[in-house]
């Protein structure tokens, strides 16, 4: 393909040695030998620290407590569904309405400009905003007008609201990766005859959304934990869930549940992300050999 | 039902004050009016000069920021009061150190009784959060209407009960939940209260309503989702019904008062450090002034118009 040699990840050296995805440093048993040395060190002396430490009795009961634990993981795991529904809803409309930000800015030509305007003006404010600020806005303000047609439900204007704030960010990644794309593509498409859309469409978008793909997963974990927002007009979600929890004992130990849930669902996302970023560069590399 | 727990209330903390080895309690520990002074039957270890307090010589007292009404008040000047300005930083809407309000008056109480005189007092903000966490405390103890939880209890100390209250439900004027008056009658309707009070936890132990409890960080978002119809009614304790209703909405009523859940009273703990040194001192303050009258007194001054509403029955 043309477009590895226009950007600079093109240029990793194809014969660099391969490495851990983790990064040990180095290679051979005796690398691994001494990484797993000093990391038994670090964390067991951590470990050793904070389990000495005069408050740790307390500490313990506040924060890794067992029965609490157990007992507020049912409400926090209903609590959670809420953000999964939350999360894929809004992202599957920041996907689509990001790349329609990101094409209008895209937009060449003096006869566009108030378009490019509006575009730039709509991603600066909703970067800008506080999210909360928009949620309050839209969860509170808008049903409280009490327009006739105009939905109160909260779900409905915390999808909203995610939507407005996070495609702002998108539309910058997608523009990145439009931008990225060798001029001489959309050149050569127009060459043949495609109008500007029409190259857009098949040409630059295309291999732009490949590019994009991991900074996109990125946006798409921060979405996830931004979810926990929506708390705030009311709706339980796994945040306040674990609120109720612990305001009800006064033990922090239901955060840990929340911390854990999102573990697991965001470490395989950043797992992928690696995944594809690596196929990305051999898929470029190899382009040169 | 609430004279009882009341009474048994006040048998327990006088078996406590008696374990707490005072043997002259009651009557002896009032105030001393032409001083001012505090004048306590000094107990060595809760006499005033043998209390571990976290800055020496002076009392510190924490409540949350803004500090509600009625357990904290305006300064008592309507002039005074209209204007932002006379409020000691960093209070918002009443303010502690004027000593007005409920809680406040009671604090200062307790404090007289340690033996500490009004200007030897300090308030601090405290985030409610902050308030039970585990580790040291800025502050010496922590009056921010917390109910008393068995399970709060294992992570900070807890005092007796200085106000038994209920629990009641606020709603726009003129809504059909207004027309409710039993709990089965509530529960198709769509119900708040704020996170960490026990008013959510009654919605859920008690009123148990079809559709899932809305839960807010304070009444101010709750009255938010009101005004927004996204909920029918919003439970609060009694004094708070009485406030939010007064001044906080533009239309709003109390629909009525619950009776308490399980018929255990529902009451208003001290809030100390796990272990402090000072629970045991403050129990006894509290119960050399339920004995003396004052509490009683305070509750009357500041909570007496604020306790009748009709009853919501089961």
């Amino acid at each position: 393909m043309l477009d590895a040699g226009a950007s600079g990840a093109g240029a990793i050296p194809p014969l660099a040695p391969r490495r851990s995805r983790l990064g040990i440093g180095g290679t051979g048993t005796k690398a691994i030998l001494i990484a797993a040395l000093s990391t038994v060190v670090f964390f067991g002396g951590l470990t050793l620290i904070v389990i000495n430490a005069p408050g740790w009795a307390q500490v313990q009961r506040s924060f890794f407590n067992g029965e609490v634990f157990v007992e507020s993981i049912p409400r926090i795991v209903r609590g959670f569904g809420t953000n999964v529904r939350l999360f894929l809803i809004a992202e599957v409309l920041i996907l689509a309405w990001g790349l329609v930000l990101a094409v209008l800015r895209s937009t060449p030509g003096p006869v566009f400009f108030p378009v490019r305007v509006l575009a730039t003006f709509y991603v600066d404010l909703f970067r800008a905003l506080p999210g909360l600020l928009v949620i309050y806005v839209l969860g509170f303000g808008v049903p409280a007008l009490q327009i006739e047609g105009v939905p109160n439900d909260r779900f409905f204007w915390a999808v909203v609201a995610l939507t407005l704030l996070y495609s702002a960010y998108v539309s910058e990644v997608y523009r990145a990766g439009i931008e990225s794309i060798h001029p001489s593509q959309m050149a050569a498409a127009r060459s043949l005859g495609l109008t500007q859309l029409q190259s857009m469409r098949h040409v630059v978008v295309p291999q732009a959304i490949r590019r994009v793909i991991p900074p996109l997963l990125n946006d798409f974990i921060g979405l996830q934990k931004d979810t926990v927002l929506v708390s705030f007009i009311g709706v339980v979600e796994v945040f306040r869930a674990a609120q109720i929890e612990s305001s009800a004992r006064f033990n922090f130990t239901p955060f840990l549940v929340v911390a854990l849930i999102f573990l697991v669902v965001t470490l395989p996302l950043a797992r992928l992300t690696d995944m594809l970023v690596a196929r990305e560069q051999r898929r470029r590399a190899a382009g040169f050999r | 039902m609430s004279r009882i727990t009341r009474t048994l209330a006040l048998i327990g903390s006088i078996t406590l004050l008696a374990a707490c080895s005072s043997p002259a309690a009651s009557p002896a520990t009032t105030t001393d009016p032409t001083t001012g002074d505090a004048t306590p039957e000094a107990t060595t270890e809760c006499a005033r000069e043998n209390l571990e307090v976290s800055n020496e010589g002076r009392l510190t007292i924490g409540t949350g920021n803004p500090a509600y009404p009625p357990y904290f008040d305006f300064p008592a000047d309507d002039e005074e009061a209209a204007n932002p300005a006379n409020q000691e930083d960093p209070w918002a809407l009443g303010d502690p150190t004027n000593g007005r309000g409920f809680e406040a008056a009671v604090a200062y109480a307790i404090a007289e009784q340690l033996g500490f005189s009004e200007d030897e007092v300090d308030w601090i903000a405290v985030e409610w959060e902050d308030s039970w966490a585990p580790g040291p405390k800025d502050f010496d103890f922590n009056l921010n209407q917390t109910s008393y939880r068995p399970e709060r209890a294992e992570q900070v100390d807890m005092s007796e009960g200085y106000y038994f209250l209920n629990q009641a439900l606020v709603a726009n004027a003129g809504t059909p939940i207004e027309e409710a008056t039993t709990i089965e009658d509530l529960r198709e309707y769509r119900l708040g209260a704020q996170i960490g009070t026990t008013s959510l936890a009654y919605i859920e132990d008690v009123i148990q309503p079809n559709e899932e409890p809305s839960v807010y960080d304070d009444n101010e978002a709750a009255i938010a989702g009101l005004d927004a119809e996204q909920i029918d009614g919003i439970v609060v304790d009694l004094p708070t019904a009485f406030f939010i209703t007064a001044a906080q909405m533009d239309n709003g009523a109390i629909v009525g008062q619950f009776p308490p859940a399980d018929g255990e009273q529902e009451y208003f703990s001290v809030v100390m450090e796990l272990d402090s040194p000072l629970t045991d001192c403050v129990n006894e303050s509290l119960a050399d002034l339920e004995d003396d009258g004052t509490l009683d007194d305070i509750t009357q001054e500041w909570l007496a118009d604020r306790a009748d509403a009709p009853l919501i029955g089961n």
